[in-house]
């Protein structure tokens, strides 16, 4: 069984080790390579553009990947990205786009004439490469993926070349106009709020070779021309328009044109290739409406689009890297892998459920999925995210909508003098470089400068509601001219926790007040979330007049603000169902299942068959008393006979036989003398006698009950074997009497007095045992013994460490003990004892019976006729054969 | 007359006897008095640092234990539920039937006849209430000695600050006190079934939180992956998640079937070897 048990150890310590270090597959090795493409309005420019091709694991002809970076970043920021898809069978093509790296040319901003042109040069490369699966001549299966800046470049170049199959944009803008200059009234960046800090953060990051993150804090940068200072890499024009309405914080309609040539929405109609939009949730810069945008053109012309939120975007989050590849990973396999899987999916899914339903069916990632908190994973402590999906994308506007009551005064909100101080709701730039832990339900930054804003509060919620989407609520402003303001919505728990700003995104606004009228209503789309207010939360409006992300009228004002409409109006989506979460399986199946097993251990052990035959018959000397009939079954009056023992056979654990085929009896009123030399078996038979011991073979029977453990006529028994076991920490007295309690017999029974004047302990009865003389503690063990004057005593070398008055004052009393019609077995070295002691003797060695009966018997059968009549001592020597 | 008069296998070994038979240990007295005084110590040791240091600025359950009573009950028992209460346990549990080996009353009480089944049985009944008893005084003498020295005041959530009310947080602390126990169970069992094969009761002892400490360490292995979430010691502070503002119950269901799972099975074993055993201490 031991065995057995260590066997399995190793063969499960070699199974996890082997999983553990069993090779993955080999890393893939980029090839550099700089690649001349042909660009500008004319395409008469040649630049330099900056490769590296990752050739695809295995052999095959594989399809393409094109992994684009983000603003600011070169192909080295994907490398790792670009392994990873080589890995699993992508060829993949990173590269510097011009302006970044080592690339040549100025950065145009995903312009149609320069980096779209760029692209389509890299996927006619592609196209001769002998790696590269083709779909036709000059034409490779190939997807684009890339965050940022890249994702723009993904759905420029998907407008202006068919032959992309399939693209990943992500955390990506649709209007690069709208996205800087965000106005949430719908009247367009003409109108909008200047998004300053991003914009500075943005088109700084086009200077030369600034390197991001951490590295940003560490890096010293390299000194810059005057040039380079002014405009960095980028194409002067942009350069110029830049300065211009950063300068004025207006757009202009020369700086929206620009910037709506380098924005997809231009062009997203055009989109023939399946693609997975993955936007941020925290994302001030591209927030969730620019996905939303994409989404909707890209559908319309009936393209398969999949939006997913996500924990991450510019401003931090988890970034959820893992999950992304996943994702990403799937849409791939599905569009390049899988050849032709384009239509034909629509119709395995439901009619009718959405306009985006016939678009989404069938595509690898649910139409729409968003990630929520999960809470913490109880066991790492790390926070763990949920992905509900949805099969079809219903827009910021929900399934449904709850309309939520608000209440507040009109109130009086200034913007300071200068706009500062201002409001803080995000600070761009620096979630990344925080790490972003925080995840959705962290902490928020934001901060609101008294009398800048008014505020609407509902209240407490009475069941939980989940915002996806974007609210909206509607305001009137009194005052005049130009109010520029930001709407946000808080979740105020309660008075003790902070409000927090989900995502930390707010609409900048801007209103035109009518130089008549003194006031103005206007609707305000609320920034899109994806967040859930707890029961008993409340959601708080404010309109605050500044926030320090964005350009604010240094003009001191006063505006008065007061809700047009009692209500937000929230929008859920009730389609969107997690994975069933739940408890894992293992939970409730685990302890049920150890419940059967240990079930089964406990039936299957149940006990050890009992000795099946006696064969008493087979021992030739096994007769003890004249009344032993071996073979009998239980002779009538078994009952009256203290101990019968048949054929008792035991061996050791080396399988030396310790007690082989003893058989004997006593009789009532016998004092049994047990003899033998060391080893003979005595102890081991007197433990079989209680049970403690499972015999081999054969038989006891106390009064005619077989002996197991146990068994309740072991109660009748009395014993003390190989020496005394007490509890050290208690008193005599207390060790008697707990030992009596445990027996569960009536107290009275135990006849405490009489056994207590056998031990004659004394006042020493009241201390601890731990303090008694070996002498003691035998007489304690004895008078334990014959506690309840049991009908059977048992005693194993009673007269050890007892000094001679003791030892004859021990004889008497079991002689007395006998003689009132119990009987007793002691088992003794000294021989003189037994002689003088007990009527009957039965002499063992080497575990077999070698004589049996009665003492005089014993010593008349020796008598030699010598003078005196012989001694035990002799018949024992002689019979253990150790007489010379 | 098969058995003496007024004896019933059912009367034998009452738990009132086993109870009193163990409590004048020293070992039993020793270890609650560790466990008593361990708050007064705590508190003393607050007390005696230097003021100031740290003060609120960080959201650590040791920097947040002077907040309030309750937030020091919680600190007590984070710091002691690790390895301070596995050894009180594994002591309970293990102790119990290597001892009367050791003292060689067990054979005495086998022979009066106490039936095998029953013997173990009303010692891990006996032991596992010494254990309970050890797990709740530890957090309840901690309430007291916080709530005296720090005040009655609302729990500060650890890692968020965020606060509960203090009516709100008492249930809560019964949860813990309850969950501590359960995930102690397999502790308590392995400490049991070694105490059944061994003369030795250090060596029972020392050998559950020996495994203990080897499945602590095993833990620490992040290659082993989902695999770690079936080690007994994984879930050992899941009760964390009782005091956070939103009660989850997931980890500390995980943990109590993996407590109750490998209990379940380890008590079984001890029974099934004890039942057949050669009892020759």
């Amino acid at each position: 069984m031991k065995r057995t048990a260590a066997l399995v150890a190793v063969l499960a310590l070699l199974g996890v080790t082997t999983w553990l270090v069993w090779p993955s597959a080999p890393d893939a090795r980029g090839q550099d390579q700089m690649i001349t493409v042909v660009d500008g309005p004319a395409d008469d420019q040649r630049v330099q553009i900056d490769t590296t091709f990752y050739p695809p694991a295995g052999a095959d002809k594989a399809p393409a990947v094109l992994l684009a970076h983000g603003f600011g970043g070169s192909k080295r920021s994907v490398s790792e990205q670009a392994e990873r898809l080589a890995g699993s069978g992508y060829a993949v093509l990173t590269w510097s786009a011009r302006g970044f790296g080592r690339s040549g040319g100025e950065i145009a901003l995903n312009s149609a004439d320069y980096e779209v042109k760029d692209v389509k040069q890299l996927i006619d490369w592609l196209a001769k490469r002998p790696e590269v699966a083709l779909d036709g001549s000059g034409d490779p299966r190939v997807g684009i993926a890339g965050g940022s800046y890249g994702g723009a470049i993904a759905l420029m170049t998907a407008a202006h070349d068919a032959r992309v199959d399939a693209i990943v944009p992500q955390i990506t803008w649709s209007d690069l106009a709208d996205a800087l200059f965000p106005d949430a009234t719908g009247q367009g960046p003409a109108n909008g709020v200047f998004k300053r800090m991003w914009a500075g953060i943005f088109f700084g990051r086009g200077g030369a070779g600034v390197p991001q993150g951490l590295e940003a804090l560490t890096e010293r940068p390299e000194p810059l021309t005057a040039e380079q200072a002014r405009c960095g890499r980028f194409l002067p024009a942009i350069c110029e328009i830049y300065q211009e309405v950063a300068k004025t914080g207006k757009a202009t309609p020369e700086a929206i044109e620009l910037l709506r040539k380098s924005s997809p929405v231009s062009v997203a109609g055009r989109i023939k290739a399946p693609t997975l939009l993955i936007q941020g949730q925290r994302d001030s810069l591209f927030p969730l409406d620019h996905a939303d945008a994409n989404a909707k053109a890209i559908a319309a012309a009936g393209t398969p689009v999949s939006l997913a939120w996500f924990d991450g975007g510019h401003d931090g989050g988890d970034g959820e890297a893992e999950w992304l590849y996943e994702q990403t990973a799937a849409w791939f396999d599905h569009y390049l892998k899988n050849a032709g899987a384009t239509a034909p999916q629509a119709a395995t899914t439901p009619a009718g459920t959405g306009t985006t339903a016939e678009t989404a069916a069938g595509t690898p990632v649910s139409a729409f999925t968003v990630t929520r908190d999960g809470g913490r994973d109880p066991g790492t402590r790390q926070r763990i995210r949920l992905h509900p999906e949805a099969t079809a994308y219903p827009g910021l506007g929900g399934t449904d909508v709850t309309d939520v009551p608000l209440a507040g005064p009109e109130q009086h909100v200034v913007n300071p003098p200068g706009g500062s101080p201002a409001s803080i709701s995000t600070v761009p730039g620096v979630g990344s470089l925080l790490g972003g832990g925080s995840g959705q339900s962290g902490m928020s930054v934001s901060l609101d400068m008294p009398g800048q804003s008014a505020a609407f509060e509902s209240a407490p919620l009475t069941e939980p509601l989940q915002l996806t989407g974007s609210p909206t609520a509607r305001i009137k402003v009194s005052g005049s001219g130009e109010v520029t303001l930001f709407a946000k919505l808080f979740d105020v728990p309660d008075s003790m926790q902070p409000p927090t700003l989900p995502a930390g995104l707010v609409a900048p606004l801007r209103v035109t007040i009518p130089e008549d009228a003194g006031s103005a209503e206007v609707t305000v789309t609320l920034p899109a979330v994806d967040h859930r207010f707890e029961i008993g939360h409340r959601l708080r409006l404010v309109v605050a007049t500044t926030d320090m992300g964005y350009a604010t009228p240094a003009e001191p004002a006063s505006y008065r603000v007061a809700l047009a409409s009692p209500t937000v109006s929230v929008p859920t989506v009730a389609t969107l169902a997690a994975p069933p979460a739940g408890i894992a399986w293992w939970v409730w199946a685990m302890p049920l299942a150890a419940l059967l097993v240990a079930a089964a251990v406990l039936a299957t052990g149940r006990r050890r068959p009992a000795p099946a035959s006696v064969e008493a018959g087979t021992s030739p000397d096994a007769v003890a008393s004249s009344a032993a009939e071996a073979g009998a079954p239980v002779p009538a009056g078994a009952a009256e006979v203290p101990l019968d023992i048949r054929g008792l056979s035991k061996a050791y654990r080396n399988g030396e036989p310790a007690v082989d085929g003893l058989s004997f009896r006593v009789e009532q009123g016998q004092v049994l003398g047990l003899l033998g030399p060391n080893g003979a078996g005595k102890t081991t038979t007197m433990r079989m006698m209680m049970g403690l011991i499972h015999p081999d073979g054969g038989e006891i029977r106390i009064f005619g009950e077989p002996v197991t453990p146990g068994a309740p006529v072991l109660s009748r028994l009395g014993s003390f074997v190989e020496g005394p076991g007490f509890l050290p920490h208690l008193s005599g007295r207390d060790n008697l009497e707990l030992y009596w309690a445990a027996t569960g017999r009536p107290a009275a029974d135990a006849r405490f007095d009489e056994a207590l004047e056998i031990a004659g302990l004394g006042t020493a009865l009241e201390r601890a045992v731990r303090t008694y003389s070996q002498g003691m503690r035998q007489r304690l063990a004895i008078a334990q013994a014959m506690l309840g004057l049991p009908d059977l005593l048992v005693l194993d070398e009673p007269t050890n460490g007892l000094d001679p008055p003791q030892i004859r004052e021990m004889r008497e009393v079991l002689k007395r003990y006998a003689r009132d019609g119990r009987t007793v077995i002691v088992s003794s070295h000294l021989l003189a004892e037994v002689e003088q002691t007990c009527t009957h003797v039965v002499v063992m060695q080497r575990g077999r019976l070698v004589s049996a009966g009665p003492v005089s018997a014993l010593l008349s059968s020796a008598a030699t006729g010598n003078g005196h009549g012989p001694r035990l001592e002799d018949v024992f020597l002689d019979l253990i054969g150790e007489k010379a | 007359m098969t058995a003496a008069t007024g004896y019933s296998p059912r009367r034998t070994l009452p738990l009132r006897v086993e109870i009193v038979r163990q409590f004048k240990r020293r070992r039993t007295l020793g270890m609650f008095g560790l466990l008593l005084a361990l708050p007064w110590i705590l508190v003393i040791a607050f007390q005696l640092g230097p003021d100031g240091f740290g003060d609120q600025s960080s959201l650590r359950i040791s920097d947040l234990a002077t907040a309030s009573g309750l937030n020091f009950a919680a600190f007590a028992l984070s710091v002691s539920a690790s390895f301070l209460l596995v050894v009180a346990v594994a002591l309970f549990c293990g102790d119990t039937v290597a001892s009367e080996a050791n003292w060689s009353s067990l054979r005495y009480l086998l022979a009066a006849p106490v039936p095998r089944d029953r013997l173990l049985r009303q010692k891990l009944v006996v032991a596992l209430g010494y254990s309970a008893a050890a797990v709740i005084s530890l957090p309840l003498m901690a309430l007291l000695a916080g709530t005296l020295a720090f005040g009655w005041a609302d729990i500060q959530v650890p890692g968020t600050g965020e606060t509960i009310p203090a009516l709100d947080v008492l249930p809560r602390f019964g949860i813990v006190i309850g969950y501590a126990m359960v995930s102690q169970l397999v502790v308590a069992a392995l400490a049991f079934l070694i105490s059944t094969m061994t003369d030795s009761p250090l060596g029972a002892v020392g050998g559950a939180v020996g495994l203990w400490i080897v499945c602590t360490i095993l833990q620490a292995v992040e290659a082993l992956g989902a695999l770690r979430e079936f080690l007994p010691t994984f879930w050992n502070n899941a009760w964390i998640d009782a005091l956070a503002p939103e009660l989850d119950w997931s980890g500390m269901a995980k943990g109590a079937s993996v407590s109750i799972t490998y209990a379940a099975i380890l008590i079984a074993i001890a029974f099934r070897r004890f039942r057949s055993k050669d009892v020759v201490s």
